[in-house]
């Protein structure tokens, strides 16, 4: 029987011919990742085990959580971290000014290539799957345990296949994708598998799409989400990242639990209503929904094509008066290239506030808290109850073209309504 | 390690999260009795206070969904909770659970028939749980080969240490 793609790096990883769904297997990694909350816990582990670090050139802390930092006590744990690095030499930690959000500045940085196995302390790993790389979200222990011995255990998951086919259409975001799937199979539809995404409509999934698909794989409990990897992927790491990457397929006659079939073509603007990732509605399918604040930002959607699409909606508008709207463009590359592209400019000449690269609003830390009874349209990946500050708050995810229109109109809204 | 206990229901449902089980605003500590000050506080602002150690914390489907903070089974840990039982976990949590050595016991759509404080006698080793207020006993899924080795040494360091 054959192995599916996610299977077939495994197996390499663990140095064994073949693996089934199921296999207990222990893995050499090739990324080890952790930020500024589960750094701290790992560090402490790491020191609990008493080796040196297993190799200093694959290992990335990446501050991004509270920093700039937000008060006294997240400074103690970014200077934990700080210490870390310095004393491990570290070849991937980054400074603040320099840093970004660790799911867009390790792609971006060609830190995470094709074929490679990372984990990190951070739910949203799985983001590197757009790659063709296999990630996955693990706690501080698994990190610390793996900073010091290289390795990591792992359950073989079996898989769904996302079958896509037809065009996106142009006003449809690799979020509207991505929410429609959670909606469809629901928060815990993928627990404990891989979701792989294949059939002729990844082509016309831009990488950026694929970055934010593969984010929210653990918003349907997947372990990873996986595209394979294509001419977009070969030109996005093309001065990334050396071309001696190792590029998997998914063999033909590998198993799959069951396959999810999106025609693209058909697919609307849609938002998650609060409190799960998975309440997706179609936007026209419900009433006006007043809104207080807008966040165009994070790993999900915080890299330069999202923020071209927010800009290119924003442009000879301004935010709603009753509307806070703000950008976080996901690093500083993501930053310049922004103000060299003009959208910086357009953000905040249509009253928008623009941050400096931090995860803060997204999962509630700060730079944009929500107050009782507030509602938000966010482009992040979380609506959970008080994920965003009072627990009496409301976020409706939503992809950076519903975002913007959203923060011009005041309401939950799509571009087409923005005359 | 102890394998048995006894202790109280608290019951929650489907889909809890890591968010609500320790918010992100208490996130720049990880000292364990900070974090189990604020223990569910966004789903029941009753439990931290009123939490005894050795009761017993029950939740749905996909419990311990969202973020991969470990701050989650610490806080739940520290708490005094020395189980959680769902109908299924959330592969990260349940990941991290087993890590730090507080024992995560899945038992299907059984967990329907646990209710709020009934009192519960657990047997982690065989996998038992007997509901000593209805009568009723329930049989948790197994820990797969070596996962039973950590959760026996009390997590995943004891383990590499012993090794």
């Amino acid at each position: 029987m054959g192995m599916t793609m996610t299977q077939k790096i495994l197996a390499k990883h663990a140095g064994v011919p073949a693996v089934k769904a199921g296999d207990l297997i222990t893995c050499s990694l090739d990324r080890v990742l952790a930020n500024d909350i589960t750094a701290p816990p790992a560090i402490a582990v790491f020191k609990k085990i008493g080796k040196p670090v297993f190799d200093r050139e694959k290992i990335a802390l990446i501050p991004d959580h509270f920093t700039p930092n937000k008060d006294i006590k997240s400074a103690g744990l970014a200077k934990i971290v700080r210490d870390f690095a310095r004393e491990h030499q570290i070849k991937y930690y980054y400074e603040v000014g320099r840093v970004g959000i660790e799911h867009v500045l390790l792609p971006e940085q060609g830190i995470v290539a094709p074929g490679m196995m990372t984990i990190g302390a951070d739910s949203h790993t799985c983001t590197y799957g757009a790659l063709g790389g296999f990630a996955t979200g693990v706690g501080s222990t698994d990190l610390g345990v793996a900073m010091a011995t290289g390795k990591a255990w792992f359950k073989v998951p079996d898989a769904i296949r996302v079958y896509l086919t037809g065009e996106k259409p142009a006003d449809i975001t690799g979020k509207d994708v991505m929410l429609t799937l959670i909606g469809m199979i629901g928060v815990d539809g993928a627990l404990y598998q891989s979701l792989e995404f294949q059939g002729p409509g990844v082509a016309s999934l831009d990488m950026t799409d694929r970055f934010t698909i593969a984010n929210m794989a653990i918003e349907a409990g997947a372990k990873n989400g996986i595209f394979p990897v294509d001419e977009q992927t070969r030109a996005y790491e093309k001065g990334r990242v050396s071309d001696d990457y190792a590029v998997y397929k998914a063999d033909d006659d590998a198993p799959y639990a069951r396959t999810v079939e999106i025609d693209l073509s058909k697919l609307k603007p849609v938002v998650a209503f609060p409190h799960l990732p998975g309440n997706t509605k179609v936007i026209g399918t419900f009433g006006d929904i007043p809104i207080d604040q807008v966040v165009i930002g994070s790993c999900t959607n915080g890299r330069l094509e999202d923020l071209a699409i927010a800009a290119k909606i924003f442009e000879g508008h301004s935010v709603h008066p009753s509307v806070r709207c703000i950008v976080i463009p996901g690093s500083q590359q993501v930053y310049r290239d922004a103000m060299k592209a003009g959208y910086i400019d357009t953000f905040i000449a249509a009253g928008c506030a623009v941050s400096t690269p931090t995860c803060g609003p997204c999962l509630g830390g700060y730079m944009g808290i929500l107050a009782a009874g507030e509602r938000c349209v966010s482009t992040t990946n979380r609506n959970f109850r008080g994920r965003m500050g009072h627990v009496d708050s409301e976020v409706y995810l939503a992809g950076p073209q519903v975002a913007a229109a959203s923060a011009i109109l005041g309401k939950i809204a799509t571009p087409k309504e923005v005359k | 390690m102890t394998m048995q206990y006894q202790g109280k229901v608290w019951r929650y449902g489907d889909n809890v999260d890591t968010d609500v089980i320790i918010p992100a605003r208490y996130l720049n500590s990880f000292d364990p009795k900070e974090l189990a000050a604020h223990c569910m506080v966004d789903i029941d602002e009753t439990f931290a206070k009123n939490v005894k150690a050795g009761d017993i914390l029950v939740g749905g489907q996909n419990f311990g969904c969202g973020s991969s903070r470990e701050h989650a089974p610490i806080a739940i840990k520290a708490c005094g909770v020395p189980v959680v039982i769902a109908a299924s976990f959330a592969r990260i949590f349940y990941r991290n659970a087993i890590n730090v050595g507080l024992p995560a016991l899945e038992i299907g759509k059984d967990v329907a028939e646990i209710h709020v404080e009934d009192i519960l006698s657990i047997d982690t080793a065989a996998g038992t749980i007997r509901d000593e207020t209805t009568g009723k006993v329930f049989h948790a899924t197994p820990l797969p080969g070596f996962i039973q080795d950590i959760a026996a040494a009390g997590g995943l360091v004891n383990y590499v240490k012993e090794r």
